[in-house]
């Protein structure tokens, strides 16, 4: 019977042909993980869940995010994703001045209602100065004015089986053959309700540009940027988010980026 | 059995070394590290500069290093700037692949998770590992404040600053004992691992969570600002790759075998005229 004899000579030289071999081949025997839907992500994807429960365990429900001093404002704020919509609805919208805009409150509420930007801009409103986190990582510090979004649900009544609003909103994201894809995104009652959570209209003490959402963003202030919806028009409450867009609540998340989007 | 008077044996006892806690860990971090690395470089790539602050300068320069690619009269050319300092880094950072058909990205596919830019998908896989590795930290530090091990091998004591100096002397002259314990300078490096670098680059990367800097606003006080904890995840990073390095080259330089063995069996050979305790094998 021969035995294998492994030497120090052969170990070295064996684990330096294995060692240039995954260098060389790289790493693209986990592009399989970039597949939506495929199994194994979908399993890796379960960790977001955990995040987004611990995250809402950890942090209670009315603690604020960092608020910054007027002298924290060094930059206009980063434009990003869609800075010029060109649906229809907008381009008539934006040429009237916002003028005909109306904000609406649907779904699983007591009654429908909507607003006007006067009407807003006459509700009670919060300014505050706030870091915008992006997801690629920048961060921009700048001075968001607006009306709080609870008080506004309250005003519709949401049902106690409501457990979601949907974002909806005028910005073609993404622009194709077939169509517009309208951008959208969602977020708990938690962040509705949150009191940072503004329908905000002015930015850095001016009117909301076109580039960074007119006529209203909301502002959810402990997520990242993709839950930071421009050119709002409706919000929807819902149980379910599986019947929007791709069914994972929003452009971004059908897109294969998490729901919360609070890391 | 009759041993030769006067000559020490050709070989110290077998001893048990690393206890499964140990091994489990081991393996479950090399595991995480290579994915969190990857994945986290696939991240970088999504914004591939660093900043000093609270934010990122567009309008103002605070930035510390910079991946990108120009257009020069000779074409396009990956660029590199650290401090201020540019270096053509073509074929590396900023623009890397075949030459007829270039990727103009920061760290090149080859040694990012997937190969292709998708920041979806890195962050996936980023928080999967983040979280595994987090909960590998946890069950380690739990048993190794049980089983001794803490105290026994990672905690540096007062003969260990004494012994440094020895023990460099003899890490430089590659006389590397196997003894029962770590030496001094085994000690401090996984001392710096496991109670520097690890809490450093977890507690940056939850500095970087929106959510998180909400719950504990302090993060951003001590690291200067989320900016700021972005670059020093990305610092740690580098010193963990270095961290890497040199422990896969003492691993090669003190036995492979052995070291391997022990980190699997848990069992290891010590250097001749060790002397033997309970427990041990001939």
């Amino acid at each position: 019977m021969s035995r294998l004899i492994v030497n120090r000579r052969k170990f070295l030289v064996g684990s330096v042909a294995l060692g240039s071999s995954l260098a060389m081949s790289g790493c693209s025997q986990f592009d399989f993980l970039g597949q939506r839907g495929n199994p194994v992500r979908q399993a890796l994807e379960q960790a977001n869940v955990l995040t987004y429960r611990a995250q809402r365990a950890l942090i209670g429900d009315q603690v604020l995010a960092r608020e910054y001093a007027e002298s924290e404002i060094r930059q206009g704020q980063r434009p990003n994703g869609s800075t010029d919509p060109t649906t229809a609805e907008y381009l008539f919208l934006k040429q009237a001045n916002f003028e005909p805009y109306r904000l609406t409150i649907k779904g699983m509420v007591d009654r429908e209602i909507s607003f006007s930007l006067a009407e807003l801009r006459n509700m009670p409103a919060r300014t505050q100065i706030t870091r915008h986190d992006c997801v690629e990582g920048w961060s921009c510090i700048a001075k968001w004015t607006g009306t709080p979004l609870g008080p506004v649900l309250d005003q519709a009544g949401v049902k106690p089986a409501a457990r979601y609003c949907v974002y909806h909103c005028y910005d073609n994201i993404q622009r194709g053959l077939s169509g517009d894809i309208l951008y959208y995104t969602s977020s708990d009652l938690v962040d509705a309700y949150h009191p940072q959570t503004i329908l905000s209209y002015g930015l850095n003490d001016a009117v909301l540009p076109v580039s960074n959402g007119a006529p209203v963003r909301l502002r959810i202030e402990r997520a990242l940027g993709y839950k930071q919806p421009k050119y709002l028009h409706t919000i929807e409450l819902v149980d379910d988010l599986s019947p929007f867009g791709g069914g994972k609540g929003g452009y971004w998340e059908d897109n294969g980026y998490d729901w919360y989007g609070g890391i | 059995m009759t041993e030769d008077e006067g000559l020490p044996p050709a070989k110290g006892p077998l001893i048990y070394r690393q206890s499964i806690w140990t091994r489990l860990t081991h393996w479950v971090w090399a595991i995480c590290l290579f994915f969190l690395l990857l994945s986290g470089l696939q991240i970088f790539n999504a914004h591939p500069t660093l900043y000093i602050g609270k934010q990122s300068g567009f309008e103002f320069d605070n930035s510390v290093l910079s991946i990108g690619a120009v257009n020069t009269p000779d074409g396009p050319r990956g660029q590199t700037t650290v401090f201020g300092q540019t270096f053509d880094t073509t074929g590396v950072l900023g623009m890397s692949g075949p030459a007829a058909n270039p990727s103009f990205v920061g760290f090149p596919g080859a040694v990012t998770i997937p190969s292709f830019r998708d920041l979806a998908t890195g962050r996936v896989v980023h928080f999967f590992f983040g979280w595994i590795f987090v909960a590998a930290l946890f069950i380690w530090f739990l048993a190794s404040f049980i089983n001794g091990h803490l105290r026994r091998d990672i905690l540096p004591k007062g003969r260990d600053f004494t012994g440094l100096p020895r023990d460099a002397l003899d890490h430089a002259r590659l006389r590397l004992h196997h003894g029962r314990t770590y030496s001094p300078l085994q000690k401090l490096s996984y001392f710096a691992v496991f109670f520097v670098l690890f809490p450093l680059i977890i507690l940056t990367g939850l500095t970087m969570s929106p959510g998180m800097d909400a719950a504990w606003p302090w993060l951003l006080d001590i690291f200067g600002g989320r900016q700021t904890a972005r670059t020093i995840h990305f610092v740690v990073m580098v010193l963990l790759v270095l961290f890497f390095v040199v422990h896969i080259i003492m691993v090669l330089l003190a036995g492979p075998l052995n070291e391997l063995r022990s980190m699997i069996t848990g069992w290891y050979r010590t250097s001749p005229g060790t002397p033997s305790e309970q427990g041990d094998k001939p």
